[in-house]
């Protein structure tokens, strides 16, 4: 499939802002942390929470046809992933506007909106994976991994991000920050190698048999019926080389995960400043890319239909 | 309930295209707005269709056989378009089982295209918004129609009557009939998304035989007695000189007719 970009940057962002605020909301949860030597740590976590979730939101609505219909999107909760996630959104963004409005008026973070705020962020966790892992015969999507990797890849970027913030707001947290970063990095670099060798086996749904009920064994496309463009010629398909789509898994393993894991983990402390803020960017691009290959890697069903050339 | 739905002969369809234009054309025209074409005279123009037709070959030369396969929305009875759209813009009617986009409340998030394993649902770029065939719900119901016209735009151009259209939960309409005698199917049934379009399946003409039988006697194992090499030559060259023969022969028959074997009938299926 072909990926959207727009969507691309959206569950990027937001899989970040999610996990920077189970990160900071957890100590508050606990109790353990002292409101106010935490208070600047939580205020600007949640400043860039908005901030991701902002720039996420006008992503996903450079995704539609029709922004201006996008309320609408909110109707059909009871059926469609994507309506639920339309809703958990706000709603996460709205417990964050929340929480510092309380962080304002009363000086630490109560452990109700706390709580509400992590709530939010897995539910909106399970909601976006859930659009992809719920079309049950797109085989590359319709897993449980997706789900599991979708939170994976959201704590670990968060946990990266909250590192760097503490490095600068709240230096006695850094360290905690920067062992369970590299903790979360590994996890979600198992958890995509996990799905890379499940898709080694993952044939697509139905088959060019079925797809036009011949039972020959030969069955050769030789019109696809046009010359011309057309939708189902463009979106279901990425149009890259399989190099192309190689040095994107790669990149994905390497400036994903094992870089930021090296900068995070192998740095002495006085270039931390730098180098931690570096594990952020290289990882969001690693993640970026993760997204494009979550995209590509899916052999529609309906592709079948448009195999020639003509 | 009612269920309409086409069904499609494909022993009879010719792959002329007939279908394609007259439902560009009405619908098109029709009330829920224009299918775009974006660069129609340009280079390489991008346009909105709800039926395309294409060509299969089938089986190996010189044995194949072209199919002609026209496909649209197939109106699923079990929709996976239906669920997951986040507007409830995409829906199944209840009188007559016609999947439907609401274009007034089609937010363009191309999800159901996603979600439907056929490619039926085409985007327009130009409106922002998901179309497919609506099995010309804005023409089978219209009474300043004739009776007879009161059908989808291709069943009423199909020159060789290739489409049928009716109920297919009446079990005593057309297109009932002609699924349960003429072995109609369905496309990906394994899916479990219950097409309610059918397709009538080829039928191999009789008299293709003497051209199987040649390429049999062809493929035939030498005699085990001959050396190795000797074997392993003929296998390689027979096949292929047979392969020369009959392209020639399919060559002479193209230019000048089946003059030869008056035993073999008229193509079916119009290459």
């Amino acid at each position: 499939m072909r990926p959207a970009f727009s969507v691309l940057l959206l569950t990027t962002l937001v899989g970040c802002a999610q996990g920077l605020a189970v990160a900071v909301a957890l100590p508050a949860l606990w109790g353990v942390a002292d409101p106010a030597s935490w208070l600047t740590l939580w205020r600007i976590s949640l400043w860039a929470i908005l901030g991701m979730g902002v720039i996420g939101l006008g992503a996903s609505f450079a995704h539609l046809g029709r922004p201006e219909r996008a309320w609408r999107a909110a109707a059909m909760w009871r059926t469609s992933w994507l309506s639920r996630e339309v809703i958990a959104l706000p709603a996460f963004l709205g417990v964050a506007v929340l929480s510092l409005l309380a962080l304002q008026q009363l000086g630490h973070w109560p452990a109700l909106l706390a709580a509400l705020l992590m709530a939010c962020a897995l539910a909106l966790w399970v909601c976006t994976a859930m659009i992809y892992a719920g079309i049950r015969f797109l085989r590359e999507w319709a897993t449980p991994l997706t789900v599991v990797n979708f939170v994976l890849m959201g704590l670990a970027s968060g946990g990266v991000l909250a590192a760097s913030l503490a490095q600068w707001a709240l230096a006695s947290a850094a360290a905690p920050y920067g062992d369970a970063a590299a903790v979360l990095l590994a996890l979600a670099l198992f958890g995509r190698l996990a799905a890379l060798l499940r898709l080694r086996h993952v044939s697509p749904a139905g088959s060019m048999q079925t797809a036009i009920g011949v039972a020959s064994p030969i069955i050769r496309q030789t019109s696809k019926g046009f010359t011309a463009r057309a939708f189902n010629t463009h979106e279901f398909f990425h149009g890259r080389s399989a190099a192309w789509v190689t040095g994107v898994r790669l990149s994905v393993l390497l400036l994903g995960f094992v870089l930021p894991m090296l900068l995070v983990l192998g740095t002495p402390q006085g270039l931390q400043d730098v180098t931690w803020p570096l594990a952020l960017a290289s990882n969001l691009a690693g993640i970026f890319a993760e997204r494009w290959d979550f995209f590509a890697q899916v052999r529609h069903p309906q592709n079948r239909y448009y195999q020639a050339a003509l | 309930m009612t269920q309409l739905a086409l069904v499609i002969d494909l022993n009879v369809c010719v792959g002329c295209h007939a279908c394609v234009t007259s439902c560009k054309q009405w619908n098109t025209s029709g009330s829920a707005g224009h299918l775009s074409d974006l660069q129609p005279y340009g280079e390489n123009p991008l346009g909105v269709f709800f039926n395309r037709v294409q060509t299969y070959e089938v089986g190996q030369f010189p044995h194949t056989q072209t199919v002609h396969f026209p496909k649209s929305c197939l109106h699923c009875e079990e929709p996976p378009c239906v669920p997951v759209c986040p507007t409830g813009a995409s829906y199944k009617r209840k009188v007559d089982g016609i999947v439907l986009v609401d274009s007034d409340k089609c937010i363009g998030c191309k999800y159901c295209s996603w979600a439907c394993p056929y490619g039926a649902r085409e985007y327009d770029e130009d409106r922002g918004l998901m179309t497919k065939c609506t099995l010309c719900v804005d023409r089978i119901y219209d009474e300043t129609i004739p009776q007879a016209q009161r059908r989808p735009a291709c069943v009423n151009a199909c020159p060789t009557n290739a489409r049928l259209f009716g109920d297919v939960h009446d079990p005593e309409s057309e297109v009932s009939r002609a699924i349960r005698e003429r072995g109609g199917y369905a496309l990906m049934p394994e899916l479990g998304t219950r097409p309610a379009n059918h397709y009538l399946p080829r039928r191999l003409p009789q008299g293709s035989a003497p051209a199987d039988a040649r390429a049999q006697t062809a493929q035939q194992p030498p005699p085990q007695a001959a050396p190795a090499r000797h074997a392993a030559m003929e296998t390689l060259r027979a096949p292929q000189a047979e392969a020369v023969e009959m392209e020639s022969r399919s060559l002479f028959a193209r230019l000048f007719g089946a003059v030869f074997d008056t035993r073999r009938p008229a193509p079916a299926g119009g290459e």
